[in-house]
């Protein structure tokens, strides 16, 4: 080997063998500053159901403790998958959510405290939301660890992205075309499968899956936006052919939430594709662009359809059209609230209509007030930027899009449905993450952190120390062999 | 219940919830101190720099992307060689139709970093000058591999 020894890579620099080991503790993993905050967590969910439990039923039980200990337990099981499979993960992501489903389960409850009352009062039959999204929080969790386990490296699912895109679209585009015997028609919106007691709605699966979808074709095709296109008032714009599977596949996917008259979904993928579009070229053009399109899409929908003509009359005046009641009620709910809110079970948010799941967030202000309401949105800003903060450390693109447009489609969400329940935009459909009763929102959102604990693992993981290639000889050195003789 | 213990832990819990977005905010600062969003951490990266680099003042420290996709970023060097090239495990993944799976490796030799072309179909060029054999990197000397652009600086 004298011969070689003068080569490079046999030669490596004196400092390689000793700072190889040494690199592990450099780099914490940090998953005990996530177990210490699970805890704060679980701790804020436990004083919350306490106070309801002393302001509407005024009997302290023991139970109570139990059922924070069972959430707690809950997290913890969460907690250790992701010590197992993602040990390098952000270790803000899981506390974060964990306050916030928790404070969801604790407002729900409470509005099931109050709706019970109601229902006694006028004689309805009445059933509580809680239990029901204790179940899908356990089911979400049991999701975000198999996403973890099934998904070792993010960039696995970039192989599957014309799948996960075909999927995505046939899920979103079946409620519309089943039966209403499977899909049914509730509150206009045909938007749900039911089997059975089972009721899902699969727009929240069709977004992560799309998500994918954009992001890896994005990733392999954005050379190509930049260069191979045609200069046209100084902006660059891509050839049709390049860009055609995501228009179509946007086109589609508005179109039929359009006809499933889901304006929120259809405002989240507009915005979503928008952004990563924007992302992957780097041009704010697209954003203008983007914004045109969107101020023409509002104009024809406001005089194409009537359920939008409704929402937008209930938005101008909550106080007087009849479409308004929800708002109103949402709005008087806040200003009884005030700064400092009515305290937990203090407030009568149950009377607005669908309080559990639409306008969670004005029961949060009314009992928490505006302080309250502001840290519950800097709880969710702290998660976007969590995500964002992954997608910047990642060193793949594809990572980076994803990432982007996963923590981007969260905080889009958050700002169509605070920006609905304040009356600063038209009330579209969409269910705050995390906080208001839904199943399958809760579940899919779990899902898409689960995407993002992967990738922020990924991004923070320190590099491992690549493998030495086995080096092949020259091809003028190789030995010539004679496989078969010629007759 | 009495009116002022309402009042009370109507208060106190809201203090509580912010106590958690501040404990949160406390551990996304002491992030940012261990690792900047930019800024790749190398194996290593803090002792050996600090063991190699500091007698002379005028030796390489950071590895900087001029131009390129992904201009802007910053790579401590230290002993370890640093491979760059469209393969996943190379130190600076490029996404680069220009740049091969294995493009170009930088190696310390001595006090001296060393760029070499892995056999890339595009070629490395020091300078303007195609790099052929292990050559001798300046501090702020342009690499130019497909459209990315890099400078060792210290």
């Amino acid at each position: 080997m004298a011969a070689t020894s003068t080569n490079p890579e046999n030669r490596e620099a004196p400092g390689t063998g000793t700072t190889g080991g040494a690199a592990t503790p450099t780099t914490p993993t940090r998953r005990g500053t996530e177990l210490v905050l699970l805890g704060f967590a679980a701790v804020v969910v436990t004083c919350a159901l306490t106070l309801v439990n002393l302001n509407l039923e005024s009997q302290p039980t023991n139970q109570i403790l139990y059922y924070g200990l069972a959430f707690l337990a809950l997290f913890g099981l969460a907690h250790l998958a992701v010590r197992r499979w993602a040990p390098y993960a952000d270790p803000l992501i899981l506390p974060l959510v964990a306050v916030l489903n928790g404070l969801g389960l604790v407002l729900i409850h409470r509005i099931d405290i109050g709706n019970a009352a109601e229902a006694e009062r006028s004689g309805d039959a009445f059933s509580p939301a809680a239990p029901s999204q204790v179940l899908y929080t356990a089911l979400g969790l049991v999701l975000l660890t198999l996403v973890l386990l099934l998904v070792k490296d993010h960039r696995t699912l970039a192989k599957y992205s014309y799948t996960c895109g075909l999927v995505g679209l046939v899920a979103l585009a079946l409620p519309a075309v089943l039966p209403s015997v499977i899909a049914p028609n509730i509150n206009g919106a045909k938007l749900w499968i039911k089997l059975g007691p089972l009721s899902f709605q699969p727009a929240e699966l069709a977004k992560i899956l799309l998500l994918v979808f954009f992001a890896s074709f994005l990733v392999s095709k954005r050379e190509l936006f930049t260069t191979a296109g045609r200069r046209f008032l100084g902006i660059d714009f891509p050839r049709a052919r390049d860009l055609a599977p995501v228009l179509v596949a946007w086109a589609a996917s508005i179109g039929i939430v359009v006809l499933e008259r889901d304006l929120g979904t259809s405002l989240l993928f507009f915005g979503i594709v928008l952004v990563m579009i924007y992302i992957a070229t780097e041009r704010a053009v697209w954003i203008a662009i983007g914004l045109s399109l969107f101020a023409a899409g509002c104009l024809a929908a406001y005089s194409l359809f009537g359920h939008v003509q409704q929402r937008v009359d209930a938005w101008l005046n909550p106080m007087t059209s009849d479409a308004g009641y929800q708002l109103r009620k949402g709005l008087f709910g806040m200003a009884t609230g005030g700064i400092g809110g009515s305290g937990l079970g203090g407030g009568r948010p149950s009377i607005v209509p669908y309080a559990e799941n639409d306008f969670i967030l004005a029961a949060a202000a009314e009992e928490l007030g505006l302080l309250g309401l502001a840290a519950l949105l800097l709880v969710y800003l702290l998660l976007t930027a969590r995500g964002l903060r992954a997608a910047l450390a990642v060193r793949d693109s594809f990572g980076k899009l994803l990432a982007g447009g996963l923590a981007f489609a969260m905080s889009l969400q958050v700002f169509v449905v605070a920006g609905g329940v304040t009356g600063l935009i038209p009330l579209t459909g969409l269910t705050t993450p995390f906080l208001a009763a839904g199943g399958s929102s809760l579940v899919g959102n779990y899902v898409l952190v689960g995407l993002l604990l992967r990738i922020s693992d990924a991004s923070r993981r320190p590099q491992q120390p690549s493998k030495p290639q086995p080096r092949q000889p020259p091809i003028a050195e190789a030995h010539t062999e004679l496989v078969e003789r010629p007759r | 219940m009495s009116e002022l213990v309402i009042q009370l832990t109507r208060a106190g819990f809201l203090a509580l919830l912010w106590l958690f977005v501040l404990v949160a905010l406390r551990v996304v600062r002491s992030d940012l101190q261990s690792a900047s969003g930019l800024r790749m951490s190398v194996p290593g990266a803090g002792k050996a720099s600090r063991k190699q680099s500091r007698p002379k003042a005028k030796s390489p420290r950071q590895l900087v992307v001029t131009e390129g996709a992904l201009s802007g970023t910053r790579i401590t060097l230290e002993g370890r060689p640093i491979m760059i090239g469209r393969a996943d495990d190379s130190t600076l993944v490029l996404d680069d139709d220009y740049a091969s799976t294995r493009h170009a490796k930088l190696s310390l030799r001595g006090q001296d970093w060393y760029v070499e072309d892995l056999g890339s179909t595009n070629g490395t060029y020091l300078d303007r000058a195609k790099v052929t054999g292990p050559t001798k990197v300046p501090l702020g000397a342009p690499i130019k591999i497909g459209k990315t652009v890099i400078e060792l600086r210290s």
